[in-house]
């Protein structure tokens, strides 16, 4: 217990001090989630709405795949992200290995299959209750894909939010990608695995603590968005 | 019902997102060095000085020797300062380096439990420890991720007629990670490691270990800075580089190294030729 206090009042003093070091490790943070978690959703959900509503032979064969890309491993991606990005891999020429870039481009890579594979059920949902009316009032494929979209946004966003929330916590793909580099690719996550590294558990943890708390803001700032556009589109 | 959303402007603002995200500083170098030289504090200590003076920033990614060598390979760093001269020579020989220079030392300790099962404290003879250690089959907690660190403890176990290879599986334990983790395995299961004096002086969750065995000569850490060949990657910033390598060489850069210290304890010996 006397770690998980001493982390408790680390976390709090850093908090509390606005250690400048932190705040270039959380802005980092969010900066690469958020534009990872932008991406996603500008991939990811046109996709899902599409596979949802578009009856292609080899379809279930994707949702499959798709399914399945969900569980990537993020070393793996990592992995992946840094062989095309290095300078001896097909796109180092634009020198991107160990930038916030390569950051958002590998978190983007582990959060599409996610954001697309449960936007395709959420989507396919609505499509199975809606279809005959919506096919009634002429709607194609495509109109319909973006109406299903447009309905159902509140638990689409409940979709994105989790996607980021796998983004914000990712650490094996980052690392690789980013190299962990002081003011430039630090994130919460990797600077977590740093103090550990270096024993001091009590900070570690604190950073821990300061990191569920932002994914815990993210979330609640969300909810407080949708429950007023609830209040107003209905 | 139907919101009109442009996609293409969406896409848009994506794009310039990734691309302004991209746009970084122009005067920087990426150095491949070690997790002993990020751990312990050396470099938090030592960078802003350079920074300060030259305008030029340092990007370190801290790896093992052998991936950070792997890594300059592969032309994703401009400078390498890594710890293991064999490994060093054979880089430079295959043409990856321009020039080696040695900039500072530290040396190598053997941390173990207070209650030492295997009875080596206080020992100055590094292979003979090792010995006793195989003998008495007690927990050793190895770095197994081919590191500077690494490959000192596997010339030590050689040079003291051990196979460690053969208690695989029961007392010789690799955690295949760096020497901060390598040094929470042996904290946590209190067994013997092999680590750098830097890392152990920085570590705090220490448990129980204690250094057991240190002094002996066979224990000496050597760190060397190499510039990136410029021949075999044609993007090295060669002048800035090598700006770096000049000043850790330098009367200020070896000054600056050797004035580290936690608490009273000096962590590295400065010792480039002149």
């Amino acid at each position: 217990m006397n770690d998980l206090s001493q982390a408790l009042a680390a976390a709090t003093h850093l908090v509390v001090s606005a250690d400048a070091n932190l705040l270039v490790i959380v802005s980092r943070s969010l900066q690469v989630s958020f534009a990872a978690v932008l991406i996603a959703a500008a991939i990811g959900l046109p996709a899902g709405a599409i596979l949802a509503t578009t009856r292609i032979p080899g379809r279930q064969a994707v949702v499959a795949l798709l399914n399945a890309l969900m569980g990537l491993p993020p070393v793996v991606v990592g992995l992946l992200v840094y062989l095309l990005l290095s300078r001896a891999g097909p796109l180092g020429e634009l020198g991107l290995l160990f930038t916030p870039t390569a950051m958002i481009i590998a978190q983007a890579v582990l959060i599409t299959p996610i954001v697309a594979a449960l936007s395709r059920q959420v989507i396919e949902d609505a499509w199975r209750e809606y279809e005959e009316q919506l096919r009634s009032l002429g709607a194609g494929t495509m109109a319909a894909a973006i109406t299903l979209l447009w309905d159902t946004r509140f638990a689409l966003a409940t979709v994105v939010l989790a996607g980021f929330g796998r983004a914000a916590a990712e650490v094996g793909a980052v690392m690789i990608v980013g190299g962990n580099i002081d003011g430039v690719t630090r994130v919460m996550t990797t600077a977590i695995a740093l103090e550990t590294s270096k024993g001091d558990l009590p900070l570690a943890l604190a950073l821990g603590i300061v990191l569920v708390a932002i994914i815990l803001s993210v979330n609640l700032l969300a909810h407080w968005v949708k429950l007023i556009a609830q209040r107003h589109y209905g | 019902m139907l919101k009109n959303i442009s996609f293409k402007n969406i896409y848009l603002c994506l794009f310039l997102l990734i691309v302004m995200s991209a746009q970084a500083q122009d005067k920087f170098i990426t150095v491949a060095s070690t997790t002993s030289t990020e751990q312990s504090g050396l470099f938090k200590h030592l960078l802003p000085m350079f920074e300060k003076k030259s305008g030029i920033q340092v990007r370190v990614v801290a790896l093992g020797t052998g991936q950070a060598l792997d890594m300059a390979r592969r032309g994703d760093a401009d400078v390498v300062f890594v710890h293991d001269k064999d490994a060093e020579e054979k880089f430079l020989a295959d043409g990856f380096g321009v020039r080696r220079f040695e900039v500072m030392y530290n040396d190598f300790v053997l941390v173990g439990p207070k209650s030492d099962a295997a009875r080596i404290a206080g020992s100055k003879d590094i292979i003979a420890a090792y010995k006793k250690l195989a003998d008495a089959k007690t927990p050793f907690t190895s770095r197994g991720d081919k590191s500077g660190t690494h490959a000192a403890e596997i010339r030590l176990w050689k040079a003291a007629n051990v196979d460690p290879q053969s208690g695989k599986g029961s007392w010789y334990r690799e955690t295949g990670s760096g020497m901060g983790p390598t040094l929470n395995t042996a904290s946590a299961m209190n067994a013997y490691a092999f680590t750098d004096r830097g890392t152990w002086l920085a570590f705090k969750n220490r448990g129980e270990l204690v250094i057991v065995v240190e002094g002996d000569q066979r224990l000496f850490n050597q760190y060397g800075v190499m510039l990136v060949n410029p021949a075999k990657h044609a993007h090295v910033k060669k002048e800035l580089g090598q700006a770096f390598i000049d000043w850790l060489v330098s009367a200020e850069g070896q000054q600056t190294i050797a004035s580290y210290k936690i608490g009273s304890d000096q962590l590295f010996f400065s010792n480039a030729k002149k």
